[in-house]
């Protein structure tokens, strides 16, 4: 009797769990993807970067078209994200705590720009300021200039990252409900008040997320931007676009020392995201 | 959920948010519409029958779908080991999925050209080793691709996989089921409606990816040239109309795939009965 339990207890250990040889072998195929195709490349930028030595890397990085990218990559970032924040915690506000016809549509209406590619993102902003778009007369007749300048690029990155903050912030402020909003109103607090001492500490994680997120896309966009950019050198180029355009004059270092910083604020990206992630479970 | 008459600010959010969502989205997505509708019905075929842009759609679909079935497979493999298998720097391995999201496209495109091509650091191997030859080819683009998917599939399994209720394991191996029938009969199927999602998303991404593509594919016209090109290319010869009509056979072939699959999902959820 004894020995037939520890029989069935065996067998059903056994489809439990996987052997040993396909939990090695699973391991190893998973490790061996991650190497090659994520570990490998983060490597190659930095190795390309320095391939001529460090002086060659920080020529690159000091050579004026590389800092008025970085610069306009920067001005890029800091106007777009503010202002889809702004958006998204006004969408969540409206969608989450209120009940109107139309709402599930509105979000997936918010949603819409992950769904176009980006070249057409770019695209449109062509066709609606371009010579021959629909505004491109009367804004040359005024010598207002969008596309190929800078306004266009802002405008192409603020399309692309449109929903970021909102998506996450709208699934956060649905599960938590507005209770707490409700107590602050009634013990008389004002509409502003309830906002910054209920809200929004207990949005902040999912908000800096997002912001994140905004963040990481605006600064790194190249499909949109490369559309409506026209690539003036020092002027309308972002770092991204100085990548491209080193790379096609066969400027491998300067190319892979404008791509050591992305890639660095690639990085940057993920290990705050880590952070906020945790932050989140642990709220 | 229950309409609060105290809460305030409803007119001003949702004013303000249809106002935003207008100006920066409606507005500019409609152009592509109506700029189309300067195109006769002839015209709009003839840009679109070309050729040369119907082999576009072709290489942008094919050799979406070829790598979106190949990290469906592997982006599996990550989630099941980052689950359930306990082993050294996990964290650090999970951080690193996300990896392609936070880098911007171009920096992924020239890397991955350099390592694939001829003389790059797997490019050189695999010549010598197989003779193939990945970058400037439609080769190129799929693994452009593939490294594009990973974290779609991995994120949309991972959460599943770890909310999966291993009582069903265990009531199927009491009643005698070996581990591979505990697999295909119990875990898979449950698994597979969050897979198909990740297939579906990284698929839906890939067609419209340019960034990482182009610098590894080569750009061969009829070979390996995506639409996303071919509408770029449109828009350097200012031939507006064609850019548009491309751009916007592209958008309503995106949306209808968004649409099937999510008519998909509800019906496998409805079969599995999870809804």
């Amino acid at each position: 009797m004894n020995t037939t339990h520890q029989v069935i207890g065996k067998r059903q250990q056994q489809a439990l769990t996987d052997p040993v040889w396909i939990r090695y072998g699973l391991i190893t195929i998973a490790m061996a993807f991650i190497g090659l195709f994520l570990f490998l490349p983060l490597a190659i930028v930095l190795i390309e970067a320095f391939a001529k030595g460090w002086t060659a890397y920080f020529n690159a990085l000091s050579n004026p078209d590389t800092l008025s990218a970085l610069r306009l990559t920067l001005l890029t970032a800091f106007l777009t994200v503010p202002l889809n924040t702004i958006f998204g915690i006004a969408a969540a506000w409206a969608i989450t705590r209120f009940e109107f016809p139309g709402k599930s549509f509105l979000t997936t209406l918010i949603d819409l720009p992950f769904s176009v590619s980006p070249v057409i993102s770019g695209l449109i902003f062509v066709l609606l300021f371009g010579s021959q778009g629909w505004l491109g007369s009367w804004l040359s007749a005024h010598d207002i200039k969008i596309i190929f300048a800078v306004p266009g690029i802002v405008l192409a990155t603020l399309f692309v990252t449109f929903p970021f903050v909102a998506r996450e912030l709208i699934p956060l402020m649905q599960e938590m409900g507005s209770e707490e909003e409700e107590a602050a109103l009634s013990l008389g607090a004002s509409g502003l008040k309830m906002f910054f001492l209920i809200t929004l500490p207990n949005i902040k994680w999912a908000l800096l997320y997002g912001v994140l997120l905004c963040n990481a896309r605006a600064m790194g966009e190249f499909g949109a931007v490369s559309v409506v950019s026209g690539h003036i050198r020092g002027l309308t180029n972002t770092l991204p676009l100085h990548v491209e355009v080193s790379y096609n004059e066969y400027d491998f270092v300067g190319a892979f020392a404008s791509a050591s910083i992305l890639a660095g604020l690639a990085i940057v990206t993920l290990i705050l995201k880590s952070i906020l992630e945790w932050k989140q479970s642990n709220a | 959920m229950r309409q609060s008459k105290i809460m305030p600010g409803f007119r001003p959010a949702l004013g303000y948010t249809l106002f935003y969502l207008g100006l920066v989205v409606l507005i500019p997505l409609s152009t592509l519409v109506f700029k189309s509708f300067q195109l006769s019905w002839q015209e709009y075929l003839a840009v679109i029958t070309h050729p040369r842009v119907i082999a576009a759609f072709r290489v942008s679909f094919t050799t979406a779908l070829g790598a979106a079935t190949i990290a469906s497979f592997f982006g599996f493999v990550i989630a099941w080991v980052l689950v359930r298998y306990p082993f050294f720097g996990k964290r650090f391995i999970d951080a690193i999925i996300d990896l392609p999201f936070a880098l911007p496209t171009a920096v992924a495109g020239i890397v991955l050209a350099t390592i694939y091509q001829p003389n790059g650091v797997i490019g050189k191997w695999l010549m010598a080793w197989t003779g193939i030859q990945i970058a400037y080819k439609p080769l190129g683009i799929v693994v452009a691709l593939i490294f594009i998917s990973i974290p779609f599939v991995v994120r949309t399994v991972e959460p599943v996989l770890q909310e999966f209720d291993t009582s069903m394991e265990e009531a199927a191996s009491s009643l005698g089921a070996t581990r591979f029938q505990v697999f295909t009969k119990i875990i898979f199927p449950n698994i597979f409606p969050a897979l198909f999602t990740g297939f579906a998303l990284a698929f839906a991404r890939g067609v419209g990816e340019y960034g990482s593509v182009i610098f590894i594919a080569g750009n061969l016209p009829y070979v390996s040239e995506i639409v996303p090109l071919m509408i770029i290319t449109r828009l350097e010869q200012y031939d507006i109309p064609g850019a548009t009509a491309i751009a916007l056979t592209m958008l309503i072939i995106s949306f209808l795939l968004l649409l099937i699959i999510n008519l998909l999902q509800m019906w496998i959820r409805k079969r599995s009965g999870q809804l």
